[in-house]
């Protein structure tokens, strides 16, 4: 497992470039483009489990979902940040990416020291010290266990249908 | 009891008396914008499509504005598939290529009355904030569930309360404002939060609110509201819309925001925010003379009548420099028209500018006027990030309509207020 560490405020047209937005909408013709302006080796070495750690506004920029696509499409395990913005946010609940929002632990993190993640508990150990970040409100958790937003809205449809029928 | 602007509007669409930041609420919002992107999200949802059709016919608001006339095979096939769609499903509020940007067609046709609830997949979408309404941008995901639910929830965003006192210099304009604001609060200094603009405000046409509001997300906010006063319901009567029409929201007097901060706009210079990052903001005169290639004026920030008139007035009877391009955008067909018999386009090509079709253009970097490696471009727009015209290896400033029609004069960075004196 390998953690990517990057600074504040890293917007979408890093995450995935935007004279993209209208070419590229399935996961794999994502992936080759992934960081492809913020780091040119990302996406070549990127590999299932991996984590990231940012500094403030992660994602800040562009509605583009593209990156959330692309960061689950690649296995990403986590992202965690000091903070996110909104609507990347969004896009990772309605995509299942799991984001964690724990300035400690980010601030804690120098290169090279070991990470362990239990989303479930809510807890983050860096380099021997345990960070807690708070759960998620029951109507999102509600979205990831469903694997995601447009899971969850079909088996909302095809309740409603039932009961008109 | 006392409620800000987005508590009380989100009570109201909960259907609740009373809200907190922090709570989550299901709310069914009175519209859904998406645009070129409507492609991907039917895509996505295809089946259900099929099987259960669109939530409502009138409830999805289509603008076909970000890669217009299509660059590619690609982005044809992508209006293509947007165009059968429409056709199919009989969606009411479609603007095919050439109507504008989807941001301006939705406050220009009346789409966002004060006291509404929008949602659109473009993170810009906090711009009608301008009228009164409250309107946030979503990912692609949630554009698609909502156009078969017509159903989503949002978590109450705590306020802050923005004073603005004074009245703008000579020179200086809203979009100097804005960039100074974010400039000091960061661009993650609103985040998660709604901003409500207070103060001397009357100053402020509907197009600088929507200037001001459109930044809203350059600073994080969700939304970036003005509270309706007689500008709005001016603006509003010329656009066909009596005041009968509409039930605005206002924030009571002593609700409670999360900060509050107060601005003496009058002590503000025109100032340009530097690459890459739009809290990059300097004064012009600190950079004053930097050479550039490219000046764009248009935008959903910045591609109104009152623009483009702003830059008229300057460039009047003059030559742009040879070393540059200037990019001139209407922000809709309806403003193309009133520029055209205003003569405002006229003076404009004849000082050297291209007119570009209605439309995003070259601000997201997909065509028309992408930039070389090396260049600088000046631009109205409301992002400078790295290779967001599409090329990594470029400068992007941003700045008022004025101070990008000056450097176009000269070819270099300029402040405006000499010239704008003559
Ligand atoms: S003009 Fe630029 S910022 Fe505005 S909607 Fe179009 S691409 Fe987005």
């Amino acid at each position: 497992m390998k953690v990517w560490k990057y600074k504040d405020d890293i917007n979408t047209d890093m995450l995935f470039p935007g004279k993209y937005t209208y070419t590229c909408s399935t996961a794999e013709e994502i992936k080759p483009h992934l960081f492809e302006d913020l780091d040119s080796s990302f996406s070549e070495n990127v590999s299932k489990g991996d984590l990231i750690f940012a500094g403030k506004n992660f994602g800040c920029g562009s509605s583009r979902e593209q990156p959330v696509v692309g960061l689950k499409a690649v296995g990403i395990r986590a992202v965690v940040a000091e903070s996110f913005a909104r609507i990347f946010y969004r896009a990772a609940i309605n995509q299942g990416l799991v984001l964690i929002e724990c300035p400690d632990a980010v601030r804690a993190y120098s290169g090279d020291v070991d990470v362990e993640l239990n989303v479930d508990n809510g807890k983050i150990v860096v380099d021997g010290k345990v960070f807690s970040f708070p759960k998620l409100p029951d109507e999102i958790i509600a979205i990831r266990n469903a694997g995601g937003l447009l899971p969850y809205t079909r088996s909302k449809l095809k309740e409603k249908h039932k009961s008109y029928s | 009891m006392s409620m800000t602007f987005a508590e009380k509007i989100l009570a109201k669409y909960a259907g609740e008396k009373k809200v907190a930041p922090s709570q989550i609420v299901t709310v069914h919002p009175d519209h859904l914008l998406t645009h070129d992107n409507t492609a991907a999200i039917i895509q996505k949802i295809t089946n259900e499509l099929d099987k259960y059709g669109v939530y409502s016919k009138s409830f999805s608001i289509i603008v076909i504005d970000h890669v217009v006339p299509a660059a590619s095979e690609k982005t044809a096939s992508n209006h293509k598939a947007i165009r059968d769609f429409v056709k199919k499903y009989n969606i009411e509020n479609f603007f095919d290529v050439g109507a504008g940007i989807c941001h301006q067609i939705v406050v220009e046709k009346g789409f966002a009355p004060p006291g509404t609830l929008l949602l659109g997949s473009d993170s810009h979408t906090c711009s009608y904030g301008a009228v009164g309404a409250f309107s946030s941008g979503i990912d692609r995901t949630e554009a698609a569930s909502l156009m078969l639910t017509g159903e989503t929830w949002l978590k109450v965003p705590n306020s802050i309360k923005m004073t603005l006192n004074g009245k703008l210099p000579p020179g200086v304009f809203a979009k100097d404002l804005v960039l100074y604001i974010i400039g000091d609060i960061s661009a993650s200094g609103a985040n998660y939060c709604s901003v409500e603009y207070h103060g001397d405000v009357e100053q402020f046409s509907i197009a600088d609110r929507f200037t001001i509001a459109n930044m809203g997300v350059e600073m994080g906010a969700k939304n970036s509201v003005f509270a309706v006063d007689k500008v709005t319901t001016n603006y509003l009567k010329s656009i066909g819309m009596p005041s009968s029409a509409y039930d605005p929201i206002y924030p009571d007097e002593d609700a409670s925001y999360v900060q509050e901060l107060s601005y003496d706009v009058s002590k503000i210079d025109p100032v340009v925010a530097c690459p890459h990052a739009v809290d990059n903001v300097k004064t012009v005169s600190e950079i004053e003379g930097l050479e550039i290639q490219q000046c764009l004026i248009g935008t959903c920030t910045n591609g109104r009548l009152s623009d483009l008139k702003i830059a008229t007035d300057i460039l009047k009877g003059k030559k742009i420099s040879s070393d540059v391009r200037l990019l001139v955008l209407p922000a809709s067909k309806a403003i193309y028209e009133a520029a055209l018999k205003t003569g405002i386009i006229q003076t404009l090509v004849e000082s050297g500018a291209i007119i570009l079709p209605t439309g995003c253009g070259p601000c997201l970097g997909a065509h028309q006027g992408v930039l070389a490696p090396g260049e600088r471009c000046i631009s109205t727009a409301n992002r400078n990030f790295k290779g967001r015209m599409g090329c990594k290896e470029a400068e992007i400033y941003l700045a008022s309509p004025a101070t990008v029609a000056v450097s176009a004069l000269y070819g270099k960075i300029t402040d405006p207020r000499e010239e704008m004196k003559k």
